[in-house]
């Protein structure tokens, strides 16, 4: 078999496909080389090469990074806690959880989610003046907290950062 | 007379092999099936869609050398072709159907804000979404 991509023969990278397909199905699932080489018809040794000669990453970093995307969607979209995505998204201790993220993203998981929460109070739908004045920093809450708490309005905010 | 796309046309590792998914479980029809010396023209056609045609063709001369030819084998095979989308009345229907014919799901069917939407694959390794709108 050539080592360039194109060598790879098409009758193997389809197999290979399948165990990609497999993670990504059930990416919360534990996924070790002889189940993957097992979908994939092919020896451990093969599998772990060819899967990297195919599709660039080795399958288990393939895996942590499917993890990871599916765990910082739920932090974006759901109010689960971290502790439970970390759970959902197949980890085993919420500490390897919070290293690989980093390790990933770059940031923690808790540093996404609030960043999230901030997007998500629909600043589209909010008026710039009030965005621009909730982004202020002595502002503490989030803008429709903001707005709901106070009868005040879109002065409110300017008006109480003035001491 | 109607204008817009008549055919559009995937890369599948072999012709015969294309015709047993796409006619004999997906259920579309052969349309145009000719050839010419080593070369086969071969499109299907939804049977609700008499204006389009979806061609199957195998990667290799005349089109490409046979260089690119494996390079465009190999694409396909690890699903690196574009995306594509069959509209289904019942897509939990569909997938049971679909599923006892030996069609290889990538996805089950999930409820996605009132959409039902699963994936499959073709023997090839062209990915399929399936998806059932809200109506």
């Amino acid at each position: 078999m050539s080592t360039s991509p194109a060598g790879q023969d098409p009758e193997l990278l389809r197999r290979l496909l399948r165990a990609k397909d497999r993670m990504d199905a059930a990416s919360h699932e534990a996924w070790p080389v002889q189940r993957l080489a097992r979908v994939s018809a092919v020896s451990e040794a093969h599998f772990a090469r060819s899967f990297k000669q195919a599709f660039g990453v080795p399958p288990h970093r393939y895996l942590l990074t499917r993890r990871i995307e599916r765990a910082t969607a739920l932090l974006r979209d759901t109010g689960l806690s971290i502790t439970e995505i970390a759970f959902r998204t197949g980890w085993e201790s919420l500490g390897t959880f919070g290293r690989t993220f980093r390790d990933i993203t770059g940031e923690n998981p808790g540093a996404v989610r609030s960043r999230a929460r901030a997007a998500a109070h629909g600043h589209a739908h909010v008026p710039a003046c009030i965005v621009s004045a909730a982004h202020r920093p002595d502002l503490t809450t989030a803008v429709s907290e903001k707005r709901r708490s106070g009868a005040g309005g879109k002065n409110r905010p300017q008006q109480k950062e003035l001491p | 007379m109607s204008q817009g796309v008549q055919v559009v046309g995937l890369y599948v590792r072999d012709q015969e092999e294309a015709i047993a998914f796409y006619v004999g479980k997906l259920g579309f029809r052969v349309h145009t099936d000719v050839r010419n010396g080593d070369f086969r023209w071969l499109t299907v056609q939804h049977p609700d869609q008499p204006s389009f045609q979806l061609g199957l063709f195998v990667p290799g001369p005349p089109m490409q050398d046979a260089q690119t030819a494996q390079t465009l084998r190999a694409l396909v095979a690890k699903g690196a072709m574009p995306p594509l989308v069959l509209d289904v009345d019942d897509c939990r229907a569909a997938h049971a159907r679909l599923s006892a014919l030996g069609v290889e799901f990538t996805q089950e069917p999930v409820d996605r804000y009132g959409n039902v939407d699963a994936g499959f694959r073709d023997p090839s390794g062209n990915g399929w979404k399936m998806i059932q709108a809200r109506r």
